[in-house]
This record gives C-alpha cells, sequence and structure tokens, in this order.
C-alpha cells in the first residue's frame, strides 16, 4: 500500500517537472517578443521624462481583429489646432509586437484636424497606446485593448 | 520604387480642411518573418513619410515594422491657397520616391 502511494506522488513529481518545464518554454518563447517594459523605455525615447495625463487622446481599432497583418487605426486628438494651441506630434506604441514603436507623426497648425489614419500589424491581443504631445509641452495619452485571432508575423511567405 | 495612389481634392475653398489619403505599394518586410530557406528574410521597410504643400512641411512620419505592408497614410491639412502637394516616401537604403499632386483653392 505504501509502495503504491510513493509511486503515485513520484508520478506527480514528474507530471510537476513537465508542467514547470512547460512554463519555462512559454516564458523563454514570449521574449521574442517587446515587452511593457520595453514599450516603457522607447516612449521614454520618445518623448523623455515628461508626465504623461490620460484623456483627450481617442484610439480608433477594432475591438476584435481577425488578422493582425492589417488593422485599421486612427488616432484623434481633443485640439482646436490654432497657431497658439495645436498637436506637434503624435506617437503609437505597442506591447507585444516585437519591437514597441509603431509610428511617430509631427503635425502643425496647418492640419486643420489632429487626426490620421494608418494600418498596423498586431503580433497578439494586447494593449495599443497613443501619446499626443501639444505646443503647449503637456503630454496626453489613450489606449485600447485588442482581441487579434490571427497574429502577423506568423505565417510563411508565398 | 513602386506604385503610389494618392487622392487629393482637385479643388477646395479657401480656409476648408481637407483629407488626403496616400497609399504605396510596398512589402514592409519585418525581417522577423522565416522563408523557404531557413533562413529570416531581410528587413526592408519605408521608414519616413513626408508631405509638403508649396513648400511648406505639413505632415511626416517615422514608421516601423508594425506597419502594414503598402502602407497607408491619412491625414488633414488647411487647403491656404492653389498649388502643389508633394509626397515623398524613404525606404531604409536612402531611396526616395517622389510624387506630387495639384489643388485649387477658391
Amino acid at each position: 500500500m505504501s509502495s503504491h502511494q510513493k509511486s503515485r506522488r513520484d508520478v506527480l513529481k514528474v507530471a510537476g517537472l513537465f508542467a514547470s518545464g512547460g512554463v519555462l518554454l512559454r516564458l523563454s518563447v514570449r521574449e521574442a517578443a517587446a515587452t511593457p517594459e520595453m514599450m516603457r523605455n522607447a516612449v521614454r525615447d520618445a518623448i523623455g521624462e515628461a508626465a504623461v495625463s490620460k484623456g483627450k487622446v481617442k484610439l480608433d481599432l477594432p475591438p476584435l481583429v481577425e488578422n493582425g497583418n492589417s488593422v485599421p487605426c486612427t488616432v484623434s486628438v481633443e485640439s482646436p489646432m490654432t497657431a497658439a494651441d495645436y498637436v506637434k506630434a503624435i506617437h503609437i506604441f505597442n506591447e507585444k509586437n516585437p519591437q514597441p514603436n509603431v509610428i511617430s507623426v509631427r503635425l502643425s497648425p496647418r492640419a486643420g484636424r489632429a487626426e490620421f489614419s494608418t494600418r498596423i500589424r498586431l503580433a497578439d491581443s494586447q494593449t495599443v497606446t497613443a501619446i499626443a504631445e501639444l505646443s503647449d509641452g503637456t503630454f496626453w495619452s489613450g489606449t485600447i485593448d485588442v482581441i487579434v485571432t490571427l497574429a502577423a508575423c506568423v505565417e510563411e511567405p508565398n | 520604387m513602386a506604385r503610389a495612389l494618392i487622392h487629393v481634392p482637385a479643388t477646395a475653398r479657401r480656409g476648408e480642411v481637407i483629407e488626403i489619403k496616400t497609399l504605396i505599394s510596398h512589402v514592409m518586410e519585418t525581417g522577423y518573418r522565416i522563408g523557404v530557406t531557413g533562413k529570416p528574410i531581410p528587413r526592408d521597410i519605408i521608414e519616413r513619410f513626408v508631405c509638403t504643400y508649396n513648400g511648406e512641411e505639413i505632415f511626416s512620419a517615422k514608421l516601423s515594422p508594425a506597419i502594414a505592408a503598402n502602407p497607408y497614410i491619412t491625414f488633414f491639412t488647411v487647403a491656404t491657397e492653389s498649388g502643389t502637394l508633394t509626397f515623398s516616401w524613404t525606404d531604409q537604403h536612402g531611396a526616395t520616391q517622389v510624387q506630387t499632386a495639384e489643388i485649387k483653392v477658391e
């Protein structure tokens, strides 16, 4: 009876080892992608140590993405876009693509409207962040959570 | 370098905010994909896009591999005067493609 229990314990131990091995493997695969830490570094490279407030920036992406290779993305910022008060720059960042930067644009009061659209790649379900730099030196951010069912960068080339 | 499509309204009222749509055919190869030979396909992307209106820069963008193939960018500008909008895309090797569009402002 006792030997029986021991063998059961051994089986469980081995199973546990396999399970933890699986976790390690997953972690090492994950390292190929950008992390929230890398994103913070990218943000620092783009805007320095400035404080970023939430608000004013609206990110428009489909909440459920079927194909991460081409995701329509629109960013708009509340701003009168006059010579005295306008948006100087907008940066988009992501957490889980291989690199955290997506696009950085520079605007002037001549834009008339602080808005632009493009199509981006998303490697995984994640949070996308946009940060706007205003002419008065303040920074504002907006985020959106996106679920991606088919990730970019995985398919074989034709 | 490649084929580019631009949409700018042919005419506009002075002071009107107009939308400009641009698209250029380009693979935007990320450098992370593995090719049929088992080796990674080298990175090949457009890194910079600039739009000028009668010589003055009105919009510029720094692109990364996270921009989808055939980069599509739309943005806005105020129609100030009749003239030429110049669009230029520069890839990572320094090759630049330039395209222009005319606008008549009344």
